[in-house]
């Protein structure tokens, strides 16, 4: 029942799809299929998907298939490509009024996260834009909301502006203006209840807000978790008030999100911001590439082959190749290779792109965590050129002291070690493996 | 009688019953729009059963989240019964389509509703869990409510001392609820506070303590094991606790609900559902496929926003729910 990646799915059809020369119809019906249902399983609108099968299969009959790809890689590539297409490009902008203060008005259905989402934008304005916003509490139904934020504000020594449950939101966003101007605040973040996008008297209420205080900017908070009524949502949010952005929240999860395309589907607006995760902090630009893989089920061998080819060049990996093969590989090549590693993306995704991998036993499961990976980098920094060259050389007392340079400890530089020697043998036999098969094989950087 | 005629006698019989019908239908009266709507039309455009008849069927019960596998699976099985009783019209299919999705909730079981199962005279303890935001205090109050009506004793734990303003929210509805609220200060450990929740409980000769826990994504392994702590320091104290573990779900969530559920049972051993949000658009349809393959049944809905907004579930009516506009028609 766990939705197995794409990929998986994939792995069976494209070996049915052999062979050169143009992609048919066959091909791509048969592929197609698989893509809706993983597209499906993501939780990406019917309706979306529809039109976005319909589009891929009229690209793709017919095309020419790449040298390097069978049919079925060529498939999956548009597919990647039109799904990139419609997610739009990066854009996590924040409008800058004329004349302070500029207000931004967060709004959506209740428990999407717009109050901690509010508590998150107000620090990354401050921290990465240097303003000094102000906080508006304007959910006067759910209990406790007001006073939610205010405990947010304290968290960031922000000021929070409140009328207590009893005022009218129109007039709190009203006098929060009022006041951000005669204290200097450049922004003001207006927090607003969770409502139904049906409930009409609510609806109403913050069209009544926006014409009151004439934001610059208006979010959709949606959690990335919603299913096919995402598409209803945003839609009436967008229609009603006429959004500028959208702010996907829990995308720690482990959702696939298809939400996401959806959303930006019906409104053709901007998502902006993930929250990616319960801190303060945790609130980053949205990537809409690295979502269309999450979508896809991220096992898209494709990708993986053009980020290996682009972030690893053709000389270094043959270097590699041949040092994995003398076991000559050091702990500075190791480094390197984190190094790569890391620019391609979160390792997670990285292991599920790896053809097979999830059937590998013992990676399935494989928490993969970047702070372990952190610590690793710090160990190595630790040690001297010769140790890295030579890690023979290791005794009692260098140990100590590598644990003593990175922070950790001596079991962790132990493990380590061990993982490392366990790893040379392990590269030998893959090496080795490889041999054996012609062509051009997967050639990964750290395998 | 055709199973829809049944469907609606059940909730004409006594008045009770009517009133359980209606709630559902007043509350999922936006659900029930596009989804029987969309039925409705479907059978309109298509008088003959055919492959574009079930394609279409398809999407409509997908559109209501009811998930990949479990549609493609009823939709064969639709196939099958058309074939065996030669339906041609569409307009005889109807009744087949609600009857086959009464029949996911409940495979072979028998057709009850599952209550909550408290103990008579000792005290019983429910814990609630779910991931952030999908309503855990707000239905907690709700319950509260419910079961002081019943006549019970209810004391609550504010097991949420993470997100800023949750103590602060259950207090508010513990006293909307009028029962008592047992907390500590924000950052403090949720296992000391469910533990301090069961003594005074006990102290108060409560028969219900219900044990608030902060919301939290079921892929973080660390949080997922401070909840099998607290469970632990239930089951220490209380025999046979906790009585209840109720996973709250909201009913706009997608796909991920039956991970959910499954990450949750596998910590803390679910053993009812709370769908909330169903008052929306939203057609929380994944709980079918939770029940046919996590077998966890749904106990309560809820239903709007008010304190009497929580309805104990019944599969009848859910689908009553989604399908009324249709029978209404028919007569």
């Amino acid at each position: 029942m766990a939705f197995e990646g794409l990929a998986d799915r994939l792995q069976s059809t494209i070996k049915k799809i052999t062979g050169k020369g143009k992609v048919n119809e066959q091909d791509v019906k048969e592929m197609t299929r698989e893509v809706r249902l993983a597209l499906l399983e993501a939780d990406v609108n019917f309706k979306v998907v529809k039109d976005l099968i319909k589009r891929i299969k009229e690209r793709a009959i017919g095309q020419e298939v790449m040298e390097s790809l069978t049919p079925g890689q060529q498939v999956i590539k548009v597919v990647k490509e039109e799904l990139t297409e419609l997610m739009g490009g990066e854009n996590s902008k924040i409008a800058v009024a004329d004349r302070a203060p500029t207000v931004i008005m967060m709004v959506g259905l209740q428990g999407a996260g717009k109050t901690t989402t509010t508590g998150k934008l107000a620090n990354l304005l401050r921290k990465k834009h240097n303003r000094t916003p102000l906080l508006a509490a304007c959910d006067v139904y759910r209990p406790a909301a007001i006073k939610q934020l205010e405990t947010l504000g304290e968290q960031l020594t922000m000021p929070v502006f409140s009328m207590g449950t009893e005022a009218n939101p129109i007039d709190i966003a009203k006098k929060a203006i009022e006041k951000a101007k005669e204290e200097h605040h450049d922004y003001v973040i207006i927090d607003t209840a969770g409502r139904l996008h049906v409930d009409n008297e609510l609806m109403d209420e913050l069209q009544g807000i926006k014409t009151a205080v004439k934001p610059d900017e208006i979010f959709l908070v949606v959690d990335s978790m919603t299913g096919q009524d995402a598409v209803n949502v945003a839609e009436s949010f967008n229609e009603q008030l006429d959004l500028t952005g959208v702010v996907l929240t829990k995308l720690d999860g482990d959702t696939r999100g298809g939400a996401a395309l959806s959303i930006k589907a019906v409104t053709d607006k901007p998502i902006k911001f993930a929250g990616m995760g319960e801190k303060l902090d945790q609130l980053e630009a949205f990537h809409p590439e690295r979502m269309a893989s999450r979508i896809l089920g991220m096992g898209d061998v494709l990708s993986l082959i053009e980020k290996a080819q682009t972030n690893v060049d053709e000389k270094q990996a043959k270097e590699l190749e041949e040092k994995m093969r003398t076991m000559s590989f050091t702990f500075d090549d190791f480094l390197e290779q984190m190094g790569q590693v890391k620019n391609m993306g979160p390792l997670d995704d990285l292991m599920a792109m790896i053809p097979g991998a999830s059937k590998m036993k013992g990676l399935k499961n494989a928490q993969l965590d970047e702070k372990q990976l952190s610590h690793v980098e710090a160990i190595i920094q630790s040690m001297t050129k010769k140790e890295r060259q030579d890690p023979g050389l290791m005794n009692a007392s260098r140990k100590k002291r590598i644990a003593k340079g990175s922070g950790t400890s001596v079991s962790q530089v132990n493990r380590l070690l061990k993982q490392f020697d366990e790893m040379k043998k392990m590269m030998k036999q893959m090496t080795n493996m490889q041999k054996g098969k012609k062509g051009k094989g997967m050639k990964l950087p750290f395998m | 009688m055709g199973f829809m005629d049944k469907l609606k006698n059940r909730f004409k019989q006594n008045e009770e019953a009517e009133e359980v019908s209606t709630k559902y239908k007043e509350g999922m009266k936006k659900s029930r729009q596009t989804f029987s709507g969309k039925i409705n039309d479907l059978i309109a455009r298509y008088r003959k059963v055919d492959e574009d008849f079930f394609e279409e069927l398809e999407e409509v019960l997908i559109s209501a989240d009811v998930g990949v596998t479990t549609v493609m699976d009823l939709v064969e099985e639709l196939k099958m019964e058309v074939k065996r009783q030669n339906i041609k019209d569409t307009k005889d299919i109807k009744e087949t389509i609600s009857e086959k999705l009464v029949e996911i909730y409940y495979g072979e079981d028998d057709e009850k509703i599952e209550g909550l199962k408290l103990e008579e005279k000792e005290l019983s303890v429910i814990l609630v869990v779910g991931v952030n935001g999908v309503g855990k205090t707000t239905s907690i109050g709700k319950l509260a409510n419910q079961l002081k009506l019943q006549g019970k004793k209810v004391v609550l734990a504010a097991g949420d001392t993470f997100r800023a303003g949750a103590i602060e929210q259950l207090e508010v509805w513990g006293e909307r609820a009028g029962v008592d609220v047992v907390k500590q200060g924000a950052g403090s450990d949720p296992a000391a506070v469910i533990f301090d929740g069961i003594k005074s409980a006990k102290a108060k000769n409560a028969d219900v303590l219900i044990c608030d826990t902060a919301g939290r994504l079921q892929n973080k392994v660390n949080l997922m094991n401070e909840l099998s702590k607290v469970k632990r320091v239930i089951e220490r104290e209380v025999p046979n606790a906790p009585h209840e573990v109720l996973l709250v779900l909201d009913a706009t969530t997608g796909q991920n609900a039956l991970n959910q559920a499954k990450t949750f049972s596998e910590s803390t051993n679910v053993s009812g559902i709370v769908l909330t949000k169903l008052d929306g658009t939203a057609k929380g349809g994944i709980v079918l496929a939770i029940r046919k393959e996590l077998n966890i049944p749904v106990k309560y809905v809820g239903l709007g926003e008010r304190i009497d907004d929580l309805q104990e579930f019944n599969a009848h009516a859910f689908v009553y729910g989604l399908f009324a506009d249709m029978l209404e028609e028919a007569e």
